[in-house]
Formats: C-alpha cells, sequence, structure tokens
C-alpha cells in the first residue's frame, strides 16, 4: 500500500508517496492560476511514475489551501495538522514549528507527535512569503538574489505593519538613495520580526522547525534564531513538511 | 450538517416578517424604543407602554454609508449599526419614536452622540465597572433619569405597578429563554446552535412578549421530545462554546460553518447566551434598585474589572460538557481583545480545553482562511 501526500500551497505544490517505512517519491510543481488543473498535473506525474491515486492500493490525503480542489484525494486536512506531523517527523521530536508559508505564516506547537496549538497570521500578508515576493519583485531581484544582498546590508527599518504600506515605504528609501543591501536587509528584518512576535505568543519550546520555502534559506533561519534568541532548525525536506504529514497521516489513518 | 426545523425561518425573513407588524403597531399608536445592547434596561420601555425593538447592526451592507462618517478601523457592529440609521435603510431605526442606548464602550457611546443628531438618543451613564463605591448609585439615579425622560418622549406615566408587571414578564420570558438555551446541555445536542443563535436575534421582531414565551416554550418542549426520541445514547460530536463579542454578525461566516465542518455548537457565553437569562430582576423590591442591580451585574467585558464573565464562563464550560472554545473578537474591539489574554489563560490553564480567537468583521473577504482555521481547530479537538 502506498500513502501519498499532497499540499497545494499558494505557490508551489509538493507531494510525497510514502510507502509505510521510506518516502520513495516526491516532487514540486509550481501552483498555477487553478488549483484544480494543479492537481490534474499532480495526478498525471504520479501516474507516469507509476503511482494511480484510483487504484485500491493508494491512499490520498490532500493538505494546503487548494485541498479541496484535489477531488481524487480520499480525505482532506489542513495545513495545521499536516505540518504538524510531518514538521514532527522530520524534527524527530516535539517542538514548535514556523511555518512561513507564501499565502500565511504558522506557528504549531507539537507535542507527542501531534499539533496541539496553532496560530496563523491574520489578513494581512506581512511576515508571510508574499511579502518577500512583492518587494523582491519592487526591487527587480528574485528571492534568492535578494537574500544574498541582505547579508552584506545593514537594514533599514521599515515600520508599516501592512504590505502596501511598506512597499511604499521601500519606495520611498529606494527614492532616498539608500544602498540596494540596505533596504534588502531591512525587508528581510521586517519579515523576522513579524515571524518572531507571533511565534513568541506561544510558549518557549526545546526546539524551533523553520518548514515552507523560506526554511530552504539558512540567512533567513539565521536571522530568525538570532530573534528568537533559540536555535532554529532547518532541513532540506523542510518545504514538504505538509505533504510528509499528509502521508504520514495517511498511513496512520486511512489503512 | 446542520439540524434545522422545517419551518425554520432565518434572521432576516424575521427580520422583514417584523417590518409589517411594527408598521400596524404603529398605525394603532403604539410608541416604539430602538436599543442596542444588553445593558438596556427593557422592563422600563415595557412599563412606559412602548416596544423595544433591536437595533444591532448584523450585515455589512451599511458599513460603506458608515465609513463616511466614521473611522474604517471600527467594530463593525458599530459602523454597521450607525450606517443603517444614517443612510435610512433600517425600517426599525425609522419607525422608533426615540433611541435608548448607554456608555459600554468608547467607539458606541461615541458613535451615538452622532446617532443623535439623526434621532433623539438618550444614552444612559453606565459606571464602567461594578466595584467603584458609587456605581450602583449612581445607576440607580439613572433609572430614575430614564423613567423621566421616557416619560417625556412618550408623553405617558410609568406607574411602578406597570414597572412590576414588566418585571415578572421580563423575567418569565428569561426563565423560557434560559431553558431552550439548556436544551444545549444535552448531549448529543438535539439542536443546531445555528438555531439557537438565529431564534434569539430574531426574537427582538417579535413585539408582543408573551408570543414570545410561548414560541419558546414550544421549541423547547419539541426538542425535549426530539432527544428522548432521536438523539439520547448517540454519540455525539464534538461541542463548541462560543463567547467574545457578538456574533449575529458572524451567524453564516463563523458559526454555521463550525457546524458545516463537523462540531455542535451548544453555548453562547456572550451577550445573547444565557448569562443574562439566569440572572432574574429581584421583585420583592423598590424596582428601580431591582433593575440597577440586574443589569450592573451583567458580565460583558466592558466592565473593569470583569471576574464574573470568567466565573460565567466556568460555570458554562461544564454544564454544557464542552469540548473546545472559540471566541469570536471584531476587529477593533479592544475589550474582548484584550480580555481575549484572560480567557485563553482561563480555558487552557485551569480547565485544560483548546481555545482558539478568530479576529474578524463582517465582510467575506476572509470566509477561506476561517475556514481553515475552524478545520485545523476541530482537527486538534478530534
Ligand atoms: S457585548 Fe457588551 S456592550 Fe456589546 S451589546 Fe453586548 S452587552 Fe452591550
Ligand atoms: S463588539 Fe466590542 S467594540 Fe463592538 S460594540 Fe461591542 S464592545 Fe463595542
Amino acid at each position: 500500500m502506498n500513502f501519498i501526500g499532497i499540499d497545494i500551497g499558494s505557490t508551489a505544490a509538493k507531494t510525497i508517496v510514502f510507502d509505510g517505512t521510506r518516502i520513495i517519491s516526491s516532487f514540486i510543481l509550481p501552483t498555477g492560476w487553478s488549483s484544480k488543473e494543479t492537481a490534474g498535473q499532480i495526478r498525471t506525474h504520479l501516474r507516469t511514475a507509476g503511482f494511480d491515486v484510483d487504484s485500491d492500493d493508494t491512499r490520498t490525503i490532500a493538505t494546503g489551501y487548494g485541498r479541496i480542489s484535489v477531488e481524487y484525494a480520499d480525505k482532506i486536512l489542513t495545513e495545521i495538522s499536516c505540518h504538524g506531523k510531518g514538521g514532527s517527523a522530520l524534527l524527530a521530536g516535539d517542538g514548535v514549528i514556523i511555518d512561513v508559508g507564501g499565502q500565511d505564516t504558522k506557528i504549531i506547537t507539537v507535542e507527542n507527535g501531534v499539533a496541539v496549538r496553532f496560530l496563523m497570521n491574520d489578513k494581512c500578508s506581512a511576515g508571510t512569503g508574499k511579502f518577500i515576493e512583492i518587494m523582491a519583485n519592487r526591487m527587480g531581484v528574485d528571492i534568492n538574489e535578494l537574500f544574498a544582498l541582505a547579508q552584506k546590508g545593514n537594514p533599514i527599518t521599515i515600520s508599516s505593519m501592512c504590505t502596501v504600506f511598506a512597499e511604499s515605504e521601500v519606495i520611498s528609501q529606494i527614492g532616498a538613495g539608500k544602498s540596494r543591501e540596505d533596504i534588502t536587509a531591512g525587508i528581510v528584518e521586517s519579515v523576522v520580526s513579524r515571524v518572531a512576535l507571533l511565534a513568541s505568543r506561544h510558549e518557549k519550546p526545546d526546539k524551533y522547525f523553520l518548514t515552507g520555502g523560506l526554511s530552504l534559506n539558512p540567512y533567513f533561519a539565521k536571522r530568525l534564531s538570532q530573534k528568537l534568541g533559540q536555535a532554529v532548525y532547518t532541513c532540506e525536506m523542510g518545504q514538504y513538511a505538509g505533504a510528509l504529514g499528509a502521508a504520514l497521516l495517511a498511513a496512520e489513518k486511512l489503512q | 450538517m446542520l439540524k434545522l426545523p422545517e419551518n425554520f425561518q432565518d434572521y432576516s425573513e424575521a427580520r422583514q416578517q417584523g417590518f409589517i407588524k411594527l408598521k400596524e403597531l404603529k398605525e394603532r399608536g403604539k410608541k416604539v424604543v430602538g436599543i442596542f445592547c444588553t445593558y438596556t434596561p427593557t422592563e422600563m420601555v415595557l412599563a412606559a407602554g412602548a416596544v423595544p425593538v433591536g437595533l444591532c447592526g448584523m450585515s455589512d451592507e451599511p458599513i460603506p454609508a458608515a465609513e463616511k462618517f466614521l473611522p474604517k478601523n471600527l467594530c463593525p457592529l458599530i459602523k454597521s449599526s450607525y450606517g443603517f440609521a444614517v443612510s435610512d435603510t433600517c425600517p426599525y431605526f425609522y419607525f422608533s419614536d426615540m433611541i435608548l442606548a448607554e456608555t459600554t464602550c468608547d467607539g458606541k457611546k461615541k458613535m451615538y452622540e452622532m446617532m443623535n443628531e439623526l434621532k433623539y438618543t438618550h444614552v444612559m451613564q453606565l459606571p464602567p465597572g461594578r466595584s467603584g463605591s458609587t456605581a450602583l448609585h449612581s445607576w440607580y439615579d439613572e433609572m430614575l433619569r430614564l423613567k423621566e425622560v421616557l416619560e417625556q418622549q412618550l408623553e405617558t406615566v410609568i406607574t411602578e405597578d406597570d414597572l412590576r408587571n414588566a418585571i415578572r414578564l421580563k423575567n418569565r420570558e428569561r426563565k423560557a429563554t434560559l431553558d431552550f438555551f439548556e436544551i444545549g446541555r444535552l448531549k448529543p445536542s438535539p439542536v443546531s446552535g445555528y438555531e439557537i443563535s438565529t431564534i434569539m436575534d430574531s426574537n427582538s421582531f417579535i413585539f408582543d412578549t408573551e408570543e414570545k414565551i410561548a414560541i419558546l416554550e414550544e421549541r423547547t418542549a419539541q426538542l425535549k421530545k426530539d432527544y428522548q426520541e432521536n438523539f439520547a445514547g448517540k454519540p455525539s460530536r464534538p461541542r463548541i462554546l462560543i463567547t467574545g463579542c457578538p456574533s449575529g454578525g458572524v451567524r453564516d461566516k463563523i458559526i454555521r460553518q463550525i457546524e458545516e465542518l463537523g462540531a455542535d455548537m451548544v453555548a453562547f457565553e456572550n451577550c445573547s447566551g444565557p448569562r443574562a437569562q439566569k440572572d432574574l430582576v429581584a421583585e420583592d423590591k423598590d424596582p428601580y434598585l431591582a433593575l440597577a442591580e440586574k443589569y450592573l451585574r451583567i458580565n460583558c467585558s466592558v466592565m473593569s474589572p470583569n471576574p464574573e464573565r470568567i466565573e460565567a464562563l466556568g460555570e458554562m464550560l461544564d454544564e454544557y460538557s464542552v469540548d473546545g472554545v472559540i471566541e469570536i473578537i471584531l476587529q477593533a474591539c479592544h475589550t474582548f481583545a484584550i480580555e481575549s489574554y484572560r480567557v485563553r489563560k482561563f480555558v487552557t490553564e485551569e480547565k485544560g480545553l483548546p481555545y482558539m480567537a478568530l479576529e474578524t468583521d463582517y465582510s467575506q473577504t476572509d470566509t477561506g482562511q476561517i475556514n481553515t482555521r475552524i478545520s485545523a481547530f476541530l482537527e486538534i479537538i478530534d
């Protein structure tokens, strides 16, 4: 029996196939404008790799913001349960999972391997991956370049709570001739502060674990750990935490 | 899945039906007093021979009209209430001979100053806390002043007998309401929280208290029977208690969703819930003092300090066998937003139950996020 976890986020769709003991396949596709179409692409992709989601021999759980579009899933669960599960598997234990996603940021406290408390940022996209994306666009760089620049800078202060206003603050700083390094450092700093503030509303754990797209960026994790005053762990599979959790929960609940 | 009765009437239907009835009453010379809050001593309105009608804004529609005059960053309930008035789109406001309000939260009391420009608004000076040495005294004086104001504005006389009768009548209504609410204590609950919430808000559009009592008693009896026949001994879904700001304006966005996503909404610890119904007005003393005492005991977050709310919440968590608490915080409502710190601590640490606060407004822009949060909360309870 194979257990498939599909996590359709706002920018990337992650899929994991788990055979009960090992991860036997994983892939990422960009989420297009329609999550329904993305779900279809994942199905095709899986079929090519030899996994048939319709067979009696597979169980599928979908999660993420596009979860309801995965019509062939046997069950849908929220990102919270899946990130909690997957994050704790990657972390090998309990702790607080910080997931900075494209659309929202989640703080999940995991006890005994399951999510027990969570917080999400409110409506606004400040403090999410989206904010960095918008700002990178504004600066005419991609996200990796933005982080590379930021490491060399001395952060300016961005005080606005709202992405729209923060964007105009950035524009006026560009106009004022501030260096690209300082501005990008300020952008990263503003996300780090906001994420840290959200995380500080949960009790301080032994371990923080950063998942989601931004976990791939060591500089971000480093700044976050400085802000929180505690080690922030990341791992290569960090982006797959939700999909992995979904696959593991499928193995647990849908045998 | 919602358990609604066949003849279920939703809030907007009830609101519409009320228009016609109120118009008839007006034509027969009845006076109407528009009210907004649980602190309003409706007994006084009844004793003055008038009918009280709730004007509390629960819809998104009039908010743009209100935002021409009020700050955007204000509680949606206040904006909606004022928006209806200023855009002249609420027949109940239109039919009201006067408005009766209280100095509860800052947003409301300042809004009432503006409302007074549209229609005579009497604002009772509610003390900011119960424990102050002059609190009861000044609130008692406010009751006496209200008598004069009502007599003058409505051209009538309030006799002590009228007031005592009104107190007895309202106490009976409270008991009937409480019995209805307490159906939620049955496990599994035979009633949808959506229905409870709708009936409580729609009741404001039934102008005959006896009729209200009869409707409540009938429904309670039906539900008890239904429980015996179809629910007793069956498994229960997770049982949720709602607390925080008034929930009428987010009934579809939150209450309905909670039930559709697989839980039962069994209890409301907010101003339309049992907390105000349990506590009756004393019938054996100076009626003005009895009213002052009762209405000062209401444990809304506008009171400081407000430990009674936590006590009441604790009782309800036990009585209604609650599995999780969801607090509704309307955007920019400071008193409930701040008090949520205490509520969270109490629920999670002392009661060991899951708690989640949802900050929201009346718009539809965050329905997806609200759904994810509610689903995740229910997955955690499971
Ligand atoms: S929440 Fe408090 S101030 Fe608001 S209507 Fe209810 S009792 Fe009045
Ligand atoms: S919800 Fe809060 S801000 Fe809004 S009217 Fe009631 S007490 Fe005031």
